[in-house]
C-alpha cells in the first residue's frame, strides 16, 4: 500500500517530503474517526505495545486513543516502576519480549538513541515517542499537520519559534522539517538559549529567509505562526541559569493586538507562564486543537505502518 | 652526521608518516604504558619529504589487529603501517578511515543509550574525513575531541 508498511519511525529526518505529505493527507481523512463521528475497524486484531519509561500524558494517551479508534488494542506500561526494567533488565531484552506480544512498539525513553537501539533488536516497527533530549518525530508530524491544516501549506509562511531553542527537541525537528518545506523562519530566544549553530547552518543552506532576535515584539506584526515552547527546568545543568531566563517571554491578549488577524499560536504543552490564560479565548489560540491533532496524526501513522484496509 | 638514530627492527611493526605530535596518542591506542615486554622506539618531529615533519613509532615483536589500525586512522589518517619480518618489510598498509567506526569510540554524550548497559557496540558514522567529523549512530550527536574518546 505504501512504503510505510512495517517501517520504523525514529527521526523526522528519516521521512522524505513525500512521506510527510502522505501522513498529513492520511491524517485529515482520520479526523472524523478521531472525533468519534465515524467508526473504524481498520486495525482490528492488531496490538500496539506502548513502553513509556518516563511519564507522558499527551503522547501516551493520544497513541492509545488512536489505536483504539482504529479498532486495535494496546498493552504496555506508563512508567518503568513495577516492571522487569526495575530489576535491571536491558532495553534490548524488554524489546525482544514485547516483540512477541505486539505488532508494533511505541517507545518513550529518557536516553538519547533508545529508539534506534530498540529498532535493532526487533523486526516489528518501532515508533519513537521521544528519547531524552533527542527526537520526537510524531510531535513534529502533528505540529506540521496543524500548520498545514490551518494555513493550507508551508511555503512563504512566517513562522516564529519562541522560547528555549537550545534544549527544546521539538523546535529542532520542526525547524528541519519547516526548512525542507520552504517556510520563512524567525528564531526568538534569550541569548543563552539560541538555536544551535548547526541547525542555523542547515536553514541557511536552503537559502531561506531567516531572522534571529531576542525580542518577541520584533516578530509579532509579521508572524503567521507563533510556535511557543516552555523553558524546561529539567534540561538546565545549572538551576541558576534557569532562574535567569525563566519567564522571559509572556504572550497575552494585549500583545496580540498588533498581530495579524489570522495569526495562530501553537505550543506543544504543558505551558507554564509563557502564554497567559486570556489568550485561550482569542481566535489565535490553537494549542488545544494541536493537542487533539496528535490523535489523527498518530492514527495515520499506525494505519500506514500496520496496514489494514483504509 | 647520521640522519636516523634508530636501528632497524627484526620483527614487529613500524608506524610511519604519523602527523607530527601525534605519536603519543598512537602509543596510547596501542596500550603502551607500564607493562611492555618488548622494545618500543618513538621518533618525534623527524624531517619528512612528503609531510615536512612527522612522527614514527616502532614496536618490536608485535603485529597490529585490524581494529587497532582503524583506531590509529582516527588520530593519524596519513600513517602507514609496515609489518617487519626478519628485517624485511613483509606487508605495507596505509591506514584508511572506515565509513563507520564500530566499537572503537565511546559516545561523548553521557545520556546516550550506547553508554548504558546494553548489548551493543558503539557505532559512529564518518560524515567528513577532512576535517574528521563523526556522529553517533544512536544519539546522532557529533563527537568532539575524537582522540579522547577512543576505547
Amino acid at each position: 500500500m505504501s512504503g510505510f508498511r512495517g517501517r520504523d519511525i525514529l527521526s523526522i529526518r528519516d521521512l522524505s517530503r513525500a512521506d510527510i505529505q502522505l501522513v498529513l493527507k492520511t491524517a485529515r481523512r482520520m479526523v472524523p474517526i478521531a472525533l468519534g463521528r465515524k467508526a473504524s475497524r481498520a486495525l482490528e486484531g492488531k496490538i500496539l505495545g506502548t513502553l513509556f519509561y518516563e511519564p507522558s500524558t499527551r503522547t501516551r494517551l493520544s497513541f492509545e486513543s488512536a489505536m483504539n479508534r482504529l479498532g486495535g488494542r494496546v498493552l504496555g506500561f506508563s512508567s518503568a516502576e513495577g516492571t522487569s526494567v526495575q530489576k535491571g533488565e536491558t532495553l534490548a531484552d524488554t524489546i525482544r519480549m514485547v516483540e512477541a506480544y505486539s505488532d508494533a512498539i511505541v517507545l518513550r525513553h529518557p536516553q538519547e538513541g533508545a529508539a534506534r537501539l530498540a529498532a535493532e533488536f526487533t523486526e516489528k516497527p518501532v515508533i519513537n515517542a521521544g528519547d531524552g533530549a533527542g527526537q520526537h518525530p510524531t510531535q513534529t508530524l502533528l505540529d506540521l499537520y496543524t500548520i498545514w491544516d490551518e494555513k493550507g501549506g508551508f511555503s512563504g509562511q512566517n513562522v516564529a519559534l519562541v522560547g528555549d531553542l537550545k534544549y527544546g527537541r521539538t523546535v529542532h525537528s520542526l525547524t528541519y522539517a519547516l526548512a525542507e518545506f520552504g517556510a520563512n523562519l524567525t528564531f526568538v530566544s534569550p541569548p543563552t538559549l539560541e538555536m544551535p549553530r548547526e541547525i542555523v547552518e542547515v536553514v541557511k543552506e536552503k537559502g531561506l529567509s531567516l531572522k534571529i532576535t531576542h525580542r518577541l515584539e520584533d516578530v509579532i506584526r509579521d508572524a503567521d505562526v507563533l510556535y511557543v515552547t516552555r523553558i524546561q527546568k529539567e534540561r538546565f545543568p545549572d538551576p541558576q541559569e534557569y532562574e535567569k531566563v525563566a519567564g522571559t517571554y509572556r504572550i497575552d491578549a494585549n500583545l496580540l493586538r498588533e498581530a495579524k488577524r489570522d495569526l495562530i499560536i501553537m505550543h506543544p504543552l504543558p505551558r507554564l507562564t509563557e502564554i497567559a490564560p486570556d489568550v485561550d479565548r482569542t481566535k489565535h489560540s490553537l494549542y488545544f486543537k494541536q493537542a487533539f491533532n496528535g490523535v489523527p496524526v498518530r492514527m495515520a501513522l499506525l494505519q500506514l505502518i500496520l496496514g489494514g484496509a483504509a | 652526521m647520521r640522519e636516523l638514530r634508530v636501528t632497524p627492527i627484526k620483527n614487529g611493526t613500524v608506524i610511519d608518516h604519523i602527523p607530527a605530535g601525534m605519536a603519543l596518542k598512537v602509543l596510547k591506542i596501542l596500550g603502551i604504558g607500564d607493562a611492555v615486554s618488548s622494545t618500543v622506539t618513538v621518533a618525534m618531529h623527524v624531517p619528512s619529504q612528503a609531510m615536512g615533519w612527522k612522527d614514527i613509532v616502532k614496536v618490536e615483536d608485535r603485529e597490529l589487529a585490524a581494529r587497532e589500525i582503524d583506531k590509529i586512522a582516527l588520530v593519524a589518517p596519513t600513517a602507514s603501517v609496515n609489518v617487519i619480518r626478519n628485517y624485511n618489510v613483509a606487508e605495507k598498509h596505509r591506514v584508511a578511515l572506515p565509513d563507520r567506526a564500530v566499537g572503537i569510540l565511546r559516545c561523548g554524550n553521557p545520556n546516550c543509550i550506547s553508554n548504558a548497559k546494553e548489548p551493543v557496540e558503539s557505532e559512529f558514522v564518518v560524515r567528513s574525513k577532512n576535517p574528521l567529523r563523526v556522529f553517533c549512530k544512536f544519539c546522532d550527536r557529533e563527537l568532539e575531541d575524537i582522540a579522547a574518546h577512543i576505547v
